[in-house]
């Protein structure tokens, strides 16, 4: 199972990416938006981790587009972000993400979550 | 050619001709096209004043007393002058209060009492009884001396023989068939008789011009013009006496005092002069140009009196005919017919005038004022659920013009025959002039109470009475003459002609005296004895205050209760049939703008509905009826005071209210903007609040996530446990020093930072600094250069914080300046009073839309780059700050050759700056 990372933090893309390789996925990074966009369409995850605040292209966009694109619909989106107020959750759940996970997270909740959302199918 | 029959054709041509006129204008006026809406007209129908007294009488009283005939006329004129003041007011009160009669007036004033209202009405009554008889004495004599023609004899013993034989009481009959024609043909709820307005002001002109055609004749046709005539009387020594004012009248000074002050009483208070001045008033605007022309008018027909009286009295020396009919026996003995016809004419028009009037207004007032109270009070007729009523109340009042004028006869009959004409008037103008005291004391004064009135009204018309009227009698021989000799009961203090003693006055002033004492003192005495009631100090309020309040709804404001608007329809329709009743209700839609049917009943149409049936059967009557279809809580005393105080500090408030409002609009605007930055702030707040929490989490988030690793796999090979342990030292403190500089700006922009100012070498300083930093230096392989004086001035700041900026400064270029080639410059200089710092860096430089956001906090350089920026974006924001608290700039410019320079300075004088937010 393939998972993007897409954040702007590189202690958590760090973090991140040795929680998903030793849950056995292989992971895909992306620094900005745009570079989220471009691995997506060209590397297929199967679940991206997106964070909302990328550099010039928020995370909201992505989602967006991707929503927008019928042959990309299956992919499961969790969006991390450290803006919790409902507004933003509901923003972002309205925006297509399956799920939304505030910062700090639990890394056992998150690696839980990921995997539910990949069972499903 | 002047037979009997004659004569009364003639006669009734005229009335005729009259009746044609009031007609007329009253289809006029109730097609809106009024036709007396003049103030000539007005003028004119003032001039209702002159009846048969001024036509026959005046003659025959300067023929007695010369000169002396005058007062009756100086005082209306005085008091015309007094008009603007006095007449002006009443007819405002009049309007405003829909006042419909004077007894109206006078009752409506005192807390709409209807008791008062019935004893005016009475008394009006009983004292015009005599003037009315005065007109008919005049045209029965002046019939019977005419149709003599062409002798010349007196009429033999008015009065005496059977009614029906006589003149005077088919005249009466007449002229209430007449009067009934004129004025009640319909009711009009303001009381208007517009017909009857055209067709006096008519008769005034024809009177007056009957009178001066006789006296151009006898002045210039019988004599040689006005010089003639005095001289040959000057020659007659009875005749030379008259001539001069104070001798001619008889009692001298307080005569002509008093007979003026009678007469200007009259001109206000009898009930025609009040009718035709005050009820038939169309526009208040009349009442200026009234006040010249009416004594134009005056003089007018006066100017040819002694040219007569003493051409009569040269003609006709045996003093065998009557001076009061000059007037036309000159003319008949010259042999002028259509003259003497015309003169007849004249004087009958000046009577016939006088008893439609004044036959009218008190009809009017016995209707409305003595007859309806009474019978509504009555339950027995349940007249409070008749349908219809309006033909009840044309009923009363035909009925009583009928008895009014009979009773008119009958007191000519009685008593008309001992005296010469004017002198019955006079008697008529003290009755009327009872009315003065609570009147006037009505419109200028607020403690004039009910009792007060009714107290003062009893007293003097009794003195009246007792002086004028009994007198009057007992020498026609009704009651017995021992009366006026020895007095009531036969005490001699008593005497009616010489009251408490006091004689040697002649009859009238000595009645105007003690009726004016008994009158004033009561009425003043009793209204001090109580206050006013609630009503009665409401009306008092509206009367005397009527100049200082606006609007018509001053009724209105004094009233609480229920009411339901059927009950107050059906009400009215009762009294001025369904039709007016229907158009009123409109009216008051319209006016108001509400929607028809009305829906709610509130005070102002209970107040309006009580004006319009005030209209058809006066105040009183109206007060009663319709608290009897509404509930009406009463106003104490307490309330009406209450509500007057409110309302007159309103008034005085609303001035200086509008002066604070235009103040509360400069202050209005004031806060507007400060709300609006306000607002901004606290989006500023908010945005900041929420960035730095997300600042916050972000490390956070690592060190959670690194901790957690950690903890669940032990796993992890040494090499990347102590990578990951790095990380989250790091992180650490990245939180800290985040967590430090949010404090600390927070602190320095609320002014709360504590500053620890030394006098400083700022050399040392930015050495220290350099020193402190020299292993990052030498770690990036960066060149470092200091260029500064020898020494320089000292300075005063804050040490630490000076390091705090320099050290944020000098940390910035090293991020920023070229990555192999590390180049920073510092320099420090003198400039414009006071040091200047710039540090300069090789790398990118600012661009030069970044150079003020990057003071701006959470905002760095490179925000959009994908290079993600190191440091917490609050540097450079918290160095301004600490910059510009010590009085100094600190700003960016990029220099030529490539890469930022930055620059702050610190004056020598400090000035302290409050920090800006």
């Amino acid at each position: 199972m393939k998972v993007l990372i897409a954040d702007d933090e590189p202690n958590i893309v760090t973090a991140l990416e040795f929680l998903l390789q030793r849950g056995g996925y292989e992971v895909r990074v992306a620094q900005n938006g745009d570079e989220a966009l471009s691995l997506i369409e060209s590397e297929r995850p199967d679940l991206v981790l997106l964070d909302v605040m990328m550099p010039l292209r928020s995370g909201y966009e992505v989602c967006q587009h991707l929503r927008e694109r019928p042959e990309l619909q299956h992919i499961k989106v969790i969006m991390l972000t450290a803006k919790g107020r409902e507004a933003e959750m509901s923003k972002g759940l309205s925006a297509g993400a399956d799920l939304y996970i505030t910062k700090p997270f639990s890394t056992s909740d998150l690696m839980g979550k990921i995997r539910g959302l990949l069972a499903s199918g | 050619m002047l037979t009997g029959p004659v004569i009364v054709f003639t006669s009734f041509a005229y009335l005729g001709l009259l009746f044609a006129i009031a007609y007329y204008a009253d289809k006029r006026a109730d097609a809106g096209r009024s036709v007396i809406a003049s103030p000539y007209v007005y003028s004119l129908s003032l001039a209702v004043y002159a009846t048969a007294w001024t036509f026959y009488g005046s003659v025959g009283r300067a023929a007695s007393d010369g000169v002396g005939f005058l007062p009756i006329y100086i005082g209306p004129t005085l008091m015309i002058a007094l008009w603007w003041i006095v007449m002006r007011k009443v007819l405002r009160i009049s309007k405003q209060n829909r006042i419909t009669s004077l007894a109206d007036f006078i009752a409506s004033r005192y807390g709409k009492s209807a008791a008062i209202a019935g004893l005016v009405t009475v008394i009006a009554v009983i004292g015009i009884l005599p003037y009315i008889s005065l007109q008919l004495k005049a045209i029965s004599s002046s019939f019977s001396i005419l149709v003599q023609y062409p002798v010349i004899a007196m009429p033999e013993h008015m009065g005496a023989g059977s009614v029906f034989n006589d003149t005077a009481f088919w005249v009466a009959l007449i002229l209430a068939a007449f009067t009934i024609a004129f004025g009640t043909r319909h009711l009009d709820a303001a009381e208007h008789h517009q017909g009857m307005v055209a067709a006096i002001a008519f008769e005034s002109l024809v009177k007056l011009l009957a009178f001066l055609a006789v006296g151009l004749f006898v002045t210039f046709g019988i004599f040689n013009g006005f010089g003639d005539i005095f001289e040959r009387a000057s020659d007659v020594p009875k005749l030379a006496a008259m001539m001069t004012p104070l001798e001619s009248v008889a009692g001298g000074y307080a005569s002509w005092v008093w007979l003026t002050v009678l007469s200007m009483l009259a001109i206000m208070f009898l009930p025609r002069q009040f009718q035709v001045t005050v009820i038939e008033n169309l526009d208040e605007k009349h009442l200026s140009k009234a006040i010249w022309l009416f004594p134009l008018y005056m003089l007018a027909i006066n100017v040819f009196v002694l040219p007569i009286a003493f051409g009569g009295l040269l003609r006709f020396p045996g003093g065998g005919v009557d001076a009061d009919t000059f007037v036309l026996t000159l003319p008949m003995a010259e042999k002028q017919e259509l003259l003497a016809l015309l003169v007849f004419i004249g004087g009958l028009s000046a009577a016939t005038g006088m008893v439609i009037v004044e036959t009218i207004a008190l009809s009017t007032m016995v209707c409305n004022d003595l007859v309806m109270p009474v019978l509504l009070r009555l339950r027995r007729l349940r007249l409070n659920v008749q349908p219809d009523l309006t033909r009840l109340l044309l009923g009363i009042r035909r009925g009583a013009i009928v008895a009014i004028l009979l009773l008119g006869y009958l007191y000519f009959k009685l008593a008309g025959e001992a005296y010469a004409l004017v002198s019955i008037g006079l008697v008529s103008f003290a009755a009327v002039a009872q009315f003065a005291p609570v009147v006037l004391g009505g419109i200028f004064w607020k403690g004039g109470t009910r009792n007060g009135a009714l107290c003062g009204l009893i007293a003097g018309f009794a003195v009246w009475f007792y002086t004028l009227l009994l007198p009057a009698i007992a020498r026609s021989g009704w009651l017995p003459i021992g009366l006026l000799e020895h007095g009531l009961f036969g005490i001699e203090l008593l005497r009616p002609l010489a009251l408490f003693g006091l004689a040697g006055l002649d009859q009238i002033t000595h009645a105007m005296l003690w009726s004016m004492i008994a009158n004033v003192g009561a009425y003043v005495g009793v209204s001090l004895l109580a206050s006013p009631s609630a009503d009665e100090h409401r009306q008092a309020s509206l009367f005397v205050d009527v100049f200082r309040r606006g609007g018509e709804t001053g009724g209105a404001r004094f009233w609480r209760g229920t009411a339901s608007v059927p009950e107050l329809y059906n009400l009215l329709g009762r009294f001025l049939g369904a039709a007016a009743a229907e158009e009123a209700f409109r009216e008051y839609a319209a006016a108001r703008g509400l929607r028809w049917p009305l829906e709610r009943a509130d005070a102002e149409l209970v107040d309006y509905v009580e004006v319009q049936l005030a209209g058809a059967i006066g105040a009183a009557s109206a007060r009663v009826m319709v608290a009897s279809v509404v509930k009406e809580e009463a106003l104490s005393l307490e309330e009406v005071r209450a509500i007057l105080d409110e309302a007159s500090q309103v008034v005085e408030y609303s001035h200086r209210l509008q002066q604070k409002s235009r103040e509360l609009e400069t202050a209005t605007a004031e806060l507007r903007a400060a709300n609006q930055r306000l607002k901004e702030l606290d989006r500023m707040k908010d945005d900041f609040v929420s960035t730095v929490t997300h600042e916050l989490r972000t490390p956070l988030t690592s060190i959670r996530a690194f901790t957690q690793i950690l903890l669940e796999h032990p796993d992890v090979e040494p090499a990347q446990r102590t990578r990951f342990l790095g990380i989250i030292t790091k992180e650490t403190e990245r939180l800290t020093r985040l967590i430090n500089q949010v404090l600390d700006l927070s602190k320095i922009e609320s002014g709360r930072a504590e500053w620890h100012d030394t006098r400083l070498d700022l050399k040392e300083v930015v050495s220290d600094s350099l020193a402190g930093m020299g292993q990052v230096f030498e770690e990036r392989n960066i060149r470092v250069q200091f260029s500064a004086p020898q020494s320089v001035p000292p300075v005063s700041g804050d040490v630490d914080r000076l390091i705090q900026v320099l050290l944020n400064l000098l940390s910035n270029a090293v991020k920023f300046c070229d990555a192999r080639n590390g180049r920073i410059d510092v320099a420090l200089y003198e400039e414009n009073g006071g040091l200047r710092v710039d540090v300069r860096d090789n790398g990118a430089g600012v661009d030069e839309a970044d150079r003020e956001v990057i003071f701006d906090k959470f905002r760095q350089a490179g925000d959009t780059l994908t290079g993600k920026p190191q440091g917490t974006g609050l540097g450079l924001p918290i160095s301004r700050h600490i910059v510009e608290h010590h009085g100094g700039r600190l700003w960016v410019e990029t220099r030529a050759e490539g890469g930022a320079c930055f620059s702050f300075t610190l004056p020598f004088r400090r000035r302290r700056v409050a920090v800006a937010a």
